[in-house]
């Protein structure tokens, strides 16, 4: 069988502000079968993007493919005219970005956008188009098919504007599907429905497809063959299996491992007097009521403690309002109703009337380095200022404590010389760390820190963190929406959904059946590193368009919801025997009976 | 000295022409008396309308004056005259508008409302009846071009400190207590400092041509005293004999709002957060 596609020494090479030029991409060759789908899978900065960009024949501004061949069935894409290409991509070649909000217009319908790849290529007529869309909607699963069409672009979801940016790359019934890590930006609970529309409809069409990813265990479901790739080099190929199981490159190697977590910090938290105190914490936008809760709650009667020395991990879709959590423990958002007690005092709700010492105790980390550094600052400044402002260090004094910070976080003492932009992404998240720490915290407040870098990168911060924690003796609170994360790093886990604290415990307690249906859901969809595994999963529903009924949040979505119980009282807070607390009116043999099968492996 | 060299020479050719135009005009503001060959009101010849030649090498004027020593000895009051006004427009903009972004709440609503209310007046109306109220002097000419150029200095300011200001590093120094005065000087006005330049550049060149235009219609410096908007006024007469006296101040009118502009668009091209826009990237 001839190759679908078939790619033979690709060299790309880009231009740096001197305007010398070094390879990005280097002597890259695959081949593709038909309908098979080929995985590219590396860290940011590996080439996966440029090698799946050039096989459109397109190279980035300042980029450029030097040489190589990519020969797409009978055609040499590299040697197309301008004009050509043009007829090439969505034609025969499409693309799934990783944004489908950015991708999308939002002041056209998405019909006019699906169909316009068919009508411009004049494949079809209007009307044939549009019946090509709902079917493809259909094979997608989006609700609604025959309506969907007629929508905005913000007027679906971000998993059902995913699936839609599939169709319009479908619609002209490519030869090859480009899909540029078309999960990354979800939850996983919607992850899993996308990556099953996707892999459902490239089967039914026939389609080859290249995916482009960072994480192994989402390629594992839905990849035949998978090219590792590192700084610009293919490191390894192989059929997805024999990579999992018996990866042969020392990088490979690496990336398998780092993809299964490593527990971290104690089992059990440690027996100290509670740090922070949150009771009935009330949160939310707009101007507040009369009985004080604001016009849009995003946190509803929230109670947690984070004892001296310990680690809460913060765990919800996108939405659940954790990130809220982290503004209001802050003080940058003002709660509404509720108590927030640090060691025994209670905390104002505002920064204007917090003191500076009770500002010094609590300190934030932000998700992106990119965004939480001044990039017009030398690090020095932005780890300097801190020192000065909460310590009044100066001169000479304030030096030294910026190199002990710098290393305390493992970077070289040059690099508080350097601007943010000068630095890796992980050294920006070291340096955003190492600023919480020069205020010499009691409790750090970490926001999602790790989701924005390579998993091995990622790892090497919970590593760090988790070492400081120790030293410093210090308290966390670690948000994140990613359950590998939080049970590797965390002592205690607290899952919120829509702003309740549904369920509360130890990781321990975590770890082990009955969960709150919400948590279950949660655990059961992150994917494991085993193909198949998408398979075995049943159906998740995903998160509904309109908010639940004021009673239990998440009835709309629980699989083991009791209409007239549920959508009417309010759950009970309940105590397991493992010793988490849930908001649940099941019982907890019901609970047990009904949960996802526990298929992840003990951490402990 | 070898950084600086190496700044010079990333900035394109165009720009560098520019800024030594425009840093051409601002000697000539502090030196322009000294360096002019004749006193601004002497008489020099009795012809007037005089051609170029090598002893009046911009002729002489409608009353036989030295051309060249009424163009140099005006720089003071157009460019002089025009840059203290664009910097009453853009340093008031600027300020009030990156507090106005850090602040919000009703010090923004008060601070937009008010000028755009200043905006909606059209500015050479408004400027005619500032003078007609008040008479034509320069700290009313400089006051009133600042006063009308400060709100859009104001808009452009304000919404860049809006975007810088949404930026994670602006919550972190809010969640340690910093005060509006260190936010906005070492975390917004850093980052905005490219964009706001280009844009006082833009608003010197407005207050140039608005004065020119003041001073031609007869409103602007008054005799004997004259600016280049005046100069070309006065020799209105040599249009017909094609006098380099009409000529030769609305040529340095256009080299300086030129040379501003050239140097605009070499400054211009650093985007609000820092980095340069290379020619060519999309989005």
């Amino acid at each position: 069988m001839a190759a679908a596609l078939e790619v033979q020494g690709l060299e790309v090479v880009a231009r740096n502000a001197e305007g010398v030029e070094t390879p990005i991409v280097r002597d890259a060759s695959f081949a593709l079968a038909p309908g098979e789908v080929l995985a590219l899978i590396g860290e940011s900065g590996s080439g996966k993007t440029t090698i799946a960009l050039a096989l459109l024949g397109y190279a980035r501004p300042g980029c450029r493919i030097a040489q190589g061949s990519i020969r797409l069935g009978e055609t040499e894409v590299l040697a197309l005219s301008a004009r050509a290409l043009r007829d090439l991509r969505g034609r025969r070649v499409s693309y799934v970005a990783q944004s489908a909000a950015a991708a999308f217009n939002p002041a056209r319908s998405i019909m006019w956008q699906v169909t316009e790849m068919a009508l411009l290529h004049g494949i079809a007529s209007r009307q044939e188009a549009e019946a090509m869309a709902v079917a493809l909607f259909r094979a997608l699963a989006l609700p609604e098919p025959e309506r969907v069409g007629d929508r905005y672009p913000h007027q679906v979801s971000g998993g059902q504007l995913q699936r839609l940016m599939a169709a319009m790359a479908l619609i002209a019934e490519p030869e090859l599907v480009v899909l540029d890590e078309p999960t990354t930006a979800l939850d996983v609970t919607t992850q899993i429905e996308v990556l099953r529309a996707f892999k459902a409809v490239l089967r039914a069409r026939g389609a080859s497809a290249v995916y482009v990813s960072h994480d192994l265990a989402v390629v594992a479901q839905i990849a035949d063959r998978i090219v590792v790739l590192r700084d610009g080099v293919i490191r390894e190929t192989g059929p997805t299996g024999q990579i999992l199981s018996a990866p042969a490159h020392p990088y490979t190697k690496s990336l398998v491992a780092a993809a299964a977590p490593v527990p971290r910090g104690a089992a059990a938290p440690p027996e100290a007097p509670p740090l922070l105190v949150v009771e009935g914490l009330v949160a939310g936008y707009g101007r507040g009521g009369r009985d004080g809760m604001p016009a849009v709650p995003v946190l509803r009667e929230v109670d947690f403690a984070i004892r001296r020395g310990s680690s809460l991990g913060v765990i919800g879709e996108s939405g659940s309002g954790k990130s809220t959590l982290a503004r209001v423990i802050a003080g940058l958002l003002p709660m509404a109703r509720g108590s927030i007690t640090l060691d025994g005092q209670p905390l104002p709700a505002a920064i204007g009337q917090r003191t500076p010492d009770q500002l010094r105790r609590i300190q934030l980390v932000f998700q992106s380095a990119d965004t939480a550094l001044n990039p017009r600052r030398s690090v020095a400044r932005i780890l300097g200022r801190p020192i000065e402002f909460f310590h009044g260090a100066k001169g000479a004094e304030r030096d030294r404590r910026v190199r002990r910070l710098l290393d305390l976080v493992q970077l070289p003492a040059a690099a508080a010389d350097r601007l943010p932009g000068e630095l890796s992404g992980g050294q920006k998240q070291r340096v955003n760390l190492a600023r919480a720490l020069a205020a010499e915290p009691d409790l750090i407040l970490c926001d999602e820190v790790t989701s924005a870098l390579d998993t091995v990168v990622g790892a090497a911060i919970l590593d760090l963190m988790d070492g400081l924690r120790r030293e410093l003796g210090l308290s966390t609170m670690f948000i994140s929406h990613d359950l590998h994360t939080v049970r590797s790093v965390c002592d205690e886990v607290m899952v919120l959904y829509a702003g309740q604290r549904v369920e509360a415990g130890s990781r321990r307690a975590i770890q082990a059946a009955p969960w709150h249906p919400y948590t279950g859901l949660l655990i059961a969809s992150v994917p494991e590193l085993r193909p198949g595994w998408l398979e075995e999963r049943g159906t998740v529903s995903a998160p509904p368009d309109r908010a639940g009924p004021a009673c239990c949040t998440f009835f709309p979505r629980c699989p083991l919801r009791q209409p007239g119980q549920c959508d009417v009282v309010p759950p009970p807070v309940q105590h397991l025997a493992k010793g988490s607390a849930i908001l649940c009116h099941r019982s907890e043999a019901e609970l047990l009976a009904g949960a996802e099968p526990a298929t992840a492996e003990p951490l402990v | 000295m070898k950084l600086l060299a190496s700044r010079l020479r990333r900035i394109p050719i165009g720009g560098l022409f520019g800024g030594a135009i425009v840093l051409f005009w601002i000697a000539m503001v502090l030196l322009g008396a000294r360096v002019a060959p004749h006193d601004a009101g002497e008489i020099v010849d009795m012809d007037v309308f005089l051609p170029a030649s090598a002893q009046f090498p911009f002729g002489t004027d409608y009353l036989g004056r030295d051309m060249l020593s009424r163009v140099l000895h005006g720089a003071r009051y157009t460019v002089g005259i025009a840059l203290a006004a664009a910097l009453i427009a853009s340093g008031s903009g600027l300020i009030l508008g990156m507090v106005a972004a850090v602040r919000r709440g009703w010090l923004d609503a008060v601070l937009s409302r008010a000028l755009d209310t200043l905006i909606s007046i059209p500015s050479k109306m408004f400027a005619l009846i500032v003078v007609a109220a008040f008479g034509s002097s320069i700290p009313v000419l400089v006051l009133m071009a600042g006063t009308i150029y400060t709100p859009g200095a104001y808009r452009i300011a304000r919404s860049l400190a809006v975007g810088v200001g949404a930026q994670d590093f602006v919550r972190v120094a809010e969640a340690r207590g910093e005060g509006t005065g260190f936010i906005v000087r070492e975390e917004i006005l850093p980052n905005i400092i490219g964009p706001v330049l280009a844009d006082f550049g833009l608003r010197f060149v407005f207050i140039v041509l608005l004065l020119a235009g003041m001073s031609f219609l007869g409103l602007g410096i008054q005799p004997p005293n004259a600016d280049w908007g005046s100069l070309v006024r006065e020799n209105m007469a040599g249009l017909y004999e094609g006098a380099p006296a009409v000529l030769m101040p609305a040529l340095a009118i256009a080299s300086l709002t030129i040379g501003m502009n050239l140097a605009i668009d070499a400054l211009g091209g650093r985007d609000a957060l820092g980095g340069r826009r290379r020619s060519g990237e999309a989005g």
